[in-house]
């Protein structure tokens, strides 16, 4: 089975890549599944589920969505491989920018949009840096000078990416990127394989529940703002 | 230059040399929040005096950054280049909607302004996205684009990374909140234009002309109106985008001089194609391209009879813009205002 791990922030396509994607796979839809990897809630499943595309979703809650991704994507490999997919799809919403749901030998794809504005790609950290291939959305709405200044953001943080607009809503550009994505390699598992990047760390007091405002209630890694006085 | 003299470069040259050679280099810094080191220093001296805790929230040591400054100054240190020029690009015909052949195949050069004609949902807008995702057989036409009479390799389709076709729609909109000025000037230093400050006068000149109303350097761009914002595109398009074919989708009505709009386009060394509905904007193409149920059914060179035609075309347009201008007025209309160009 190949698996392929999508990321981007919220709300900027990632579902409707995917599923143009699958559309110009040219594979039987019963040998893709999704992995959705969401925090709070998601309504995403109902959209995979109209176009006949298995999907499981997992909600982070109160931890960390990149802790939840590490913790759980070996069990949806398991789960993929035993459900016979060909082609298993993670996606995940990146919502602190640092995010980075990739995995060292793995392909990583990260979706933004143009309408995002364009000095945001400087901004986003390793969920950008760390992609093989960027998918670039919503740029039949903007102008020309603003995909162009977009993409070369995106060179700027990430040189060796390779970057593909795709309209989620007609699915232009999703044959590229499928042809893209043959090169996935094949896995049999996960087991021992790195993330290409540490997750957040973060074991401090608020970690484990506390609600309270202070530094008598502050233990563990903590970073502290530095205010300078004129 | 080479990787090794990048690398020479990077470890013994002071920062604010190199910065003032390729002044792009600044937005590395910045995007590794790295503003306040000795830019009097060459990289690796001037990393000493920062902790190695701040560079490793963006996943890097000291030896990464001089690595991937590398590699930055490698993909921006060239100035703009026009590895994107293109001398003619091919449509091998596919099939229509029923399945029907269309025209085997046609070409375009460098400099032709092609138009695309057709009734509402013929598959113009189509043949548009055909030649934008430069098809070879996966798209439902079946047609493949081929560029200078060659067919493109895969490998050369993800290089080009879209870059070789500029599109314009009515559905397109400035979404940021720069002047004029500010707008042209990003877009300049992305283009790493060297003569920066003169193409954008140039531009915006353009666009000025372009535009029935005039606008100002410091006109915010979302400020624009419809007609302007058109005009400063097209302008745009002309001078600072390296996208060797431009694909237009409907612009009548913006309020801007169409014809000449579209010459300027093709005076940039580009190939121009334009769906359009627009007499003039047809027959001020040099051919035409009519689809009709989802295929190209026969391509029209415009003939002089034609052109000759284009005069008194330009009268009625004239006429409906001078009807708009008067009602925008709050004038009434009499068949006086319909006829004359004296009541002007």
């Amino acid at each position: 089975m190949k698996l392929i791990t999508f990321a981007g922030p919220p709300s900027s396509g990632k579902t409707s890549v995917i599923i143009k994607l699958i559309e110009a796979m040219n594979v039987e839809v019963k040998e893709i599944g999704v992995v959705k990897f969401d925090c709070l809630t998601s309504f995403d499943n109902l959209r995979y589920e109209e176009v006949g595309v298995r999907v499981e979703t997992g909600f982070s809650g109160k931890l960390c969505p990149d802790h939840f991704f590490v913790s759980n994507i070996e069990a949806a490999v398991e789960w993929g491989i035993k459900s016979g997919f060909k082609i298993l799809v993670s996606e995940s919403a990146g919502l602190c920018n640092r995010c980075s749901p990739y995995i060292q030998g793995i392909l990583s794809v990260c979706v933004i949009d143009n309408l995002s504005g364009v000095n945001t790609p400087r901004k986003i950290g390793p969920m950008l840096k760390m992609a093989d291939i960027v998918v670039v959305t919503k740029g039949d709405i903007v102008s020309q000078a603003e995909r162009e200044v977009f993409a070369f953001n995106i060179k700027q943080v990430n040189t060796a990416a390779r970057i593909i607009f795709v309209n989620g809503i007609t699915g232009q550009g999703a044959p590229l990127l499928a042809k893209h994505l043959q090169g996935a390699r094949e896995i049999t598992g996960l087991r021992d394989m790195k993330l290409r990047f540490t997750t957040p760390a973060a074991v401090c007091s608020y970690c484990t529940g506390e609600m309270r405002i202070g530094a008598e209630y502050q233990m563990g890694t903590m970073k502290r703002m530095e205010f300078k006085s004129r | 230059m080479t990787a090794e003299k990048y690398l020479e470069m990077a470890i013994a040259a002071p920062l604010h040399k190199i910065i003032a050679e390729h002044p792009i280099c600044r937005d590395f810094f910045m995007n590794l929040r790295l503003t306040n080191i000795d830019f009097n220093l060459p990289l690796m001296q001037a990393l000493d005096n920062i902790a190695e805790d701040d560079i490793s929230e963006f996943g890097l040591d000291k030896g990464m950054i001089l690595r991937e400054f590398c590699q930055f100054l490698e993909t921006f240190g060239k100035v703009a280049s026009d590895d994107a020029a293109i001398r003619s690009l091919t449509i091998i015909g596919g099939h229509g909607k029923s399945g029907e052949a269309e025209i085997e195949q046609w070409t375009a050069s460098v400099g032709e302004i092609i138009s695309i004609v057709g009734p509402t949902g013929a598959g113009k807008s189509r043949l548009l996205a055909d030649i934008e995702c430069l098809a070879d057989g996966d798209t439902p036409t079946g047609r493949r684009i081929h560029i200078d009479g060659k067919e493109i390799s895969d490998e050369r389709r993800f290089d080009m990374e879209g870059k070789l076709v500029a599109q314009l729609s009515q559905n397109m909109n400035f979404v940021m909140d720069l002047t004029v000025k500010e707008f042209l000037g990003m877009h300049a230093s992305s283009r790493l234009t060297r003569d920066a400050e003169n193409t954008i006068v140039k531009c915006f000149e353009c666009a000025n002309e372009l535009a029935g109303e005039k606008f100002l350097l410091d006109t915010k761009v979302t400020q624009l109106s419809g007609g302007q914002s058109r005009a400063l595109m097209i302008a745009d398009t002309a001078y600072m985008s390296s996208s060797p074919v431009v694909l237009i989708d409907e612009i009548e009505n913006a309020g801007i001089d169409r014809r000449q709009a579209i010459q300027i386009l093709a005076q940039k060394e580009k190939i121009v194609f334009i769906s359009t509905h627009d007499p003039l904007l047809a027959l001020s193409a040099d051919k035409r391209i009519v689809i009709k149920n989802g295929g190209i059914s026969r391509i029209i060179e415009t003939s002089a009879e034609e052109k000759g035609c284009l005069g008194a075309i330009e009268k009625l347009d004239a006429t409906l813009y001078r009807l708009r201008t008067c009602l925008r007025h709050g004038q009434e209309i009499s068949m006086d205002t319909v006829k004359g160009e004296e009541q002007q």
